[in-house]
Parts: C-alpha cells; sequence; structure tokens
C-alpha cells in the first residue's frame, strides 16, 4: 500500500489557543483511518487541515505528491471538489434542493452536464436503500435518510479521499450503523480512502486502524512515509 | 485480580513485612474484601519458592510474621511483564485494569502508555466483532454487539481513567 495523503508535524492554532501541536499521520490508498480523541483534542481540525479547508500554520499536507499546504485558496478549493468527498455530521443538504439534485451538486459543479449529472446522481438512490426519496427535500427526510443522501453526495463524484466528520453523531446508534456499513461497504467497492473524525469507538471500530488525537498531538504509533 | 502480581508489585515499591503488604493491598485493591492472612503468608511463600522475592532480616520478638520481603530482579521483571501486557479484552477485565493503573501510578510508571495500550487491544478486538457483523447473519450481530456495548463500556472506563490519572497519582502517592 502506498501513502495517498499525510499530515507532516502540523501545527495550527485559532488566534491564541493552539489546536494542533506537531500532528503527524499517514493514510494509505484505500485505507479507512477513524481518528479519534476527546472533545477539544484537535481532531476535526486536523481533519479539516488535510482536507485542505485550513491551511497549517506550520508542517505539511501531502496529497498524491501534492504539497496541499502551498495551495492557493482557489487550487486547493479545485482539489476539494474534483478529488475530495465531504460527509459532515449533519448532512448539510441544501435545503432548496431536492435529494437527487443534492447528491449532484458535486458533478453540477465540476461542471458535468446535468442531463448526465442526474441518472448518475440517481443510482445511488437504489445502492443506498432511498428508492422513491428522490424527489423530496431535505425537511421531508429522516436523519438517517438525509445522512444517506449525504453520503451519496460525498461519494457520487468518486473521490479518492472521503472526510467524514461524526457522520454519525446526530443519529441513533442503529442508524449510525446502518450509515457506517454503507459508508464502509461502498468505499471498499471504490476503492475509496476514508478518513472519519469520530468519538465513538463501535463507530472506529468500521476503521481498518484508528490514531488517537491528544492536545494536538496524534498519539498513536503511527507511520510517516519516507 | 491477581493476589501474586499485586503483592509483587506492592513489593517492587518498597521492601515490606506481611501484615504491611497486607493492610496497603486491603486498602487499594480489597474493596471490603480484605485479604486473609494466610492467603498472604502462602503467596509469600510460594513467591520465595519460585525466585522471586527473598526474606531479607527477620526481626526479633513479635509473633512469627517479622520477616521481611524484598523483591527479586526476576519477580520485577514478572511485574514489569504484567503491566505492559494488555488484557484480554473480555467483559469483567476492569479489577485487573484498575490494580494495574493504581500500581502503576505508585511505581511512578506510564500508566497512560498502558491505558492506551490497552485502548488499542480493545479496538482491535472491537474491529473483530465489526467485521463479524457486517458478514454474518442478524443472530451473529446481536451477538457481537453485545460484545462491543460491553468493550465500549471498558473503553469509556479507561478514558475517564486517563483524564483523571494526574489526580490520581497525587491521592495514591500521598
Amino acid at each position: 500500500m502506498s501513502v495517498v495523503i499525510e499530515a507532516r508535524d502540523v501545527t495550527f492554532a485559532f488566534g491564541q489557543t493552539p489546536a494542533l501541536r506537531g500532528a503527524s499521520v499517514a493514510v494509505d490508498a484505500g485505507e479507512i483511518l477513524a481518528i479519534m480523541g476527546p472533545s477539544g483534542s484537535g481532531k476535526s481540525t486536523l481533519l479539516h487541515c488535510l482536507a485542505g479547508i485550513l491551511v497549517p500554520d506550520s508542517g505539511e499536507i501531502l496529497f498524491d505528491g501534492i504539497r496541499v499546504h502551498a495551495m492557493a485558496e482557489t487550487q486547493r478549493s479545485s482539489l476539494r471538489r474534483d478529488r475530495f468527498g465531504f460527509v459532515f455530521q449533519f448532512g448539510q443538504l441544501v435545503p432548496e434542493l431536492t435529494a437527487v439534485e443534492n447528491v449532484a451538486l458535486p458533478l453540477l459543479l465540476s461542471g458535468v452536464r446535468r442531463s448526465q449529472a442526474l441518472p448518475k446522481a440517481r443510482a445511488w438512490f437504489a445502492r443506498l436503500g432511498l428508492d422513491g426519496l428522490e424527489h423530496r427535500r431535505s425537511g421531508e427526510l429522516s436523519g438517517g435518510q438525509a445522512q444517506r443522501v449525504a453520503l451519496a453526495r460525498g461519494l457520487v463524484a468518486e473521490p479518492q479521499v472521503l472526510f467524514a466528520d461524526e457522520p454519525t453523531g446526530a443519529l441513533d446508534s442503529l442508524t449510525g450503523e446502518q450509515v457506517m456499513d454503507l459508508l464502509v461497504g461502498t468505499a471498499r467497492e471504490q476503492g475509496t480512502t476514508v478518513i472519519l473524525v469520530t468519538h465513538e469507538p463501535r463507530i472506529a471500530a468500521y476503521a481498518d486502524r484508528e490514531v488517537m488525537v491528544r492536545d494536538g498531538r496524534v498519539n498513536a504509533p503511527d507511520r510517516i512515509a519516507s | 485480580m491477581s493476589v501474586p502480581l499485586t503483592l509483587l508489585g506492592l513489593l517492587e515499591r518498597e521492601p515490606s513485612h506481611g501484615y504491611d503488604l497486607k493492610r496497603d493491598y486491603d486498602a487499594f485493591f480489597g474493596r471490603g474484601k480484605p485479604l486473609p492472612f494466610g492467603q498472604v503468608y502462602s503467596t509469600l511463600s510460594r513467591l520465595a519458592r519460585d525466585g522471586k522475592v527473598v526474606i531479607s532480616d527477620v526481626a526479633p520478638g513479635s509473633g512469627p510474621d517479622r520477616k521481611r520481603y524484598i523483591i527479586t530482579d526476576l519477580g520485577a521483571t514478572e511485574v514489569e511483564q504484567w503491566l505492559t501486557q494488555p488484557v484480554d479484552p473480555e467483559p469483567h477485565l476492569q479489577t485487573v485494569l484498575f490494580a494495574k493503573v493504581v500500581l502503576a501510578l505508585m511505581l511512578d510508571r506510564p500508566a497512560a502508555e498502558y491505558l492506551d495500550t490497552q485502548r488499542r487491544a480493545h479496538l482491535h478486538r472491537m474491529r473483530e466483532l465489526t467485521e463479524i457483523k457486517r458478514a454474518g447473519s442478524l443472530v451473529d450481530a446481536l451477538l457481537a454487539d453485545h460484545g462491543l456495548y460491553h468493550l465500549e463500556a471498558d473503553l469509556r472506563w479507561i478514558e475517564m481513567t486517563g483524564a483523571r490519572l494526574d489526580a490520581l497519582r497525587k491521592e495514591v502517592r500521598s
């Protein structure tokens, strides 16, 4: 396995408050990694740095040979749109759009024609057990349904890396496990690398490996690519 | 709870008489179930027979229990191995893990590292159970869930203990 994405000795502070103090982690292609840690440990900040949402104060973020930390915002925005997928705790679906339009959104933003994007998005509804919900808006979906729509949106553009920040945090245990089962199953089918932030051990147990973040550092032994 | 290993751990802190060992064992680990004197002396005899402790001196006078015990290198190695190896992740391990944490703090050992090792062992077992659940029938899932919820409860205890280590250290070393 080769490393596809990596943080090297990353620091980041919100104003005067340090969130990361030299965090390093390397993730193999196709690997599902859980980042665990208590509230305020810096685990979400580490995910945001890896995903190019935040720029580290120091250290490096490397994705597929690209120095993400050194890219301009417009380049990082393209990278996020074209190569990464995202699922957050609260689906964050666009309320004005139907479910199928929400799923198609990453394709539409990448310039795929609507006539091609919508059928591709529709195919995900059967795959994730969402048949018949294509034209509902987010307010008409249950929490579990909305999160499965968000998962479809995260995976529709076949990203190399899917970033999932507490993707089951707002769901009950059974629904959360159903979402994780689908997330892991589809990611493995597609060979997608998944970086999953969670504080729940039962959710982390779906991953191939876990690391612990404490006080802004990655505590568990981890491999750094040479 | 492993009585022989716990007594060895207490002896690593300092050489002690059987009476003092019983007192400290009852104070920290007994939790309402004091160790009988007979068990203390029979355990110490076995440890001496196996070369894990030696008797340093016998004080004159006050009864038969005036032998002072000192841990040997062999005994210290056994304590070291016991503390650093994770417990098999299964329900009801807290008493052993509890003893390890308290002793590690008493002996100024890296208790946080031991907890991290245990956390990894638990998560490894949870991954195995999750795979059984994903690949198996609903009955398999039900059984796997039983194990997963117990292991998760252990992990919560490990997290909480990890967060309290500094305060615990002060308490057991005061």
